[in-house]
């Protein structure tokens, strides 16, 4: 079936015309539905772009970040102010892919992809969609349903501390291969104690998703050993891992707790 | 099929064409402008065979789509050699026997340049990192990282 390209000048009309056609895909860098496309999928015949100079900005203000959804994973890394979540985007792909692959593309990407959006969540980012803000969490949740045929704005989170973003992603081929599993961590510390955890996972679903229960479990234990062992008791809770040829789901439950006890006591 | 008419830079000289909407670059180089330097090996931006540079960044011509390059800079092997000179990465390859069937070849050179014009001196570590989307199955990759490394030592000791 042949292709056709439609670009509009803002977000808006973007979403105004996929959701008009629903053999229309949006078309951030094109890394995954450019492949499909070339793979033969036939279940869209239109890709829609919007080229606003919004959805290409960085804007870092007081501690708090937004990014619009057409930056490149490239840029992140290239923008000193970013620095803190610069591990999580290097992470993502090669080079080339880094700098065609957008921030928006990365929070609609299935597993085993969405490193970036992994970091994000453990971030509590929140994105524009729909003419308002929304949870990254929802936003996640839902992102093939309600957000199927919109256009996502920008993400926008407070910026950790220096060190403060714990990541971690294991993957087998070296240096640039898909996750096997993907961890980010923001915990808050007093005195050597947990005081409040955020955690999330990649691979441990077909979307990235928080470890509810490994938060609540490790909220007001010392960070030792010791005091996260229940915690890694349930890193497993409430997941539902991925199989595909990386891993089966039952190797990434296996692993994930080690991993999740490396990155928490580093 | 729709046709919408592109025009950027290519290798420093004016190109414009019509090309199918929604093709990809590769396409539109290869078989519209007949710049035959760029391979398509997966088509699924895993192999790097199709890298070009694009106003200054890696990215790979399968999935990059031809229209959204109006106005670009793109930069592909065959602008590498300048009035029948090897560009130093080529000779490098050249010398270093950093390609058997070539297939790799003008991706990992375009990778390569994207690296050294933006730090001329990388070390192991970055050249591993800016070829990492870049796979050759017949030399492996260590006489390609060998190449390149020897590429910028040569660059410096000619600036020097
Ligand atoms: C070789 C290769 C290696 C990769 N490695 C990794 C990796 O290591 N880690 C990783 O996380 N990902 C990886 N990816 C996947 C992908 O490149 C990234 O996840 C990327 O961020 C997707 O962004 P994109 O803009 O290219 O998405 P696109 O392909 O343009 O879009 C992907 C999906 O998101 C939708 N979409 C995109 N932007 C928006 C928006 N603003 N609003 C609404 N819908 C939107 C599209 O319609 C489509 O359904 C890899 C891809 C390739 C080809
Ligand atoms: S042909 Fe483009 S990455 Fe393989
Ligand atoms: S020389 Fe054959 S793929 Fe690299």
């Amino acid at each position: 079936m042949a292709l056709t390209l439609q670009t509009f000048p803002t977000a808006d009309a973007a979403s105004a015309a996929l959701a008009a056609d629903g053999a229309s895909r949006y078309l951030g860098g094109g890394t995954l539905v450019v492949r499909q496309a070339n793979e033969g999928d036939l279940s869209f015949s239109t890709y829609v772009r919007a080229t606003d100079p919004a959805l290409s900005a960085i804007t870092v203000d007081d501690g708090q970040a937004t990014l619009g959804a057409s930056v490149t994973i490239g840029r992140i890394i290239a923008d000193g102010r970013l620095a803190h979540i610069a591990e999580a985007a290097k992470s993502v792909g090669g080079p080339a892919v880094r700098n065609m692959a957008t921030v928006g593309g990365n929070l609609y990407a299935p597993a085993p992809y969405g490193d970036l959006a992994v970091a994000l969540l453990a971030l509590d980012a929140m994105v524009e969609i729909n003419g308002g803000p929304v949870p990254l969490s929802a936003f996640l949740a839902d992102r093939y349903g309600t957000y199927a045929h919109s256009v996502l704005k920008s993400v926008s989170f407070a910026l950790p501390a220096a060190g403060g973003l714990r990541f971690l992603k294991v993957s087998r081929v070296k240096p640039k291969g898909v996750s096997v599993v993907t961890i980010a961590a923001l915990l808050e510390e007093t005195d050597g104690t947990i005081s409040s955890a955020r955690v999330a996972y990649g691979c441990m679903a077909d979307r990235p998703i928080r470890a509810q229960a490994v938060e609540a479990e490790l909220a007001g234990k010392p960070r030792t050993a010791d005091g996260i062992r229940d915690a890694l008791t349930m890193a497993t809770d409430g997941t539902s891992p991925i199989t595909d040829a990386i891993a089966s789901a039952w190797y990434r439950s296996q692993v994930l707790p080690v991993h999740l006890g490396r990155l928490l006591l580093a | 099929m729709a046709k919408v008419p592109v025009q950027f830079t290519l290798n420093g000289e004016e190109k414009a064409e019509f090309v199918e909407s929604g093709s990809t670059l590769l396409k539109a180089l290869r078989e519209k402008i007949g710049d035959m330097s760029v391979k398509g090996g997966c088509h699924q931006g895993t192999c790097g065979s199709c890298s070009v540079i694009i106003d200054g960044e890696l990215r790979l011509s399968c999935i990059a789509l031809a229209e959204t390059c109006s106005g670009a800079a793109i930069e592909t092997t065959a602008g590498l050699a300048r009035g029948g000179v090897l560009h130093p990465l080529q000779r490098a390859f050249h010398e270093g026997f950093a390609a058997q069937c070539g297939f790799c070849t003008p991706g990992m050179l375009m990778a390569a340049k994207a690296l050294l014009d933006r730090n001329p001196s990388p070390s192991r570590e970055d050249v591993v990192d800016a070829i990492g989307g870049n796979i050759c199955r017949c030399t492996g990759h260590e006489p390609i990282i060998q190449a390149i490394l020897s590429a910028a030592r040569a660059n410096s000791v000619n600036a020097a």
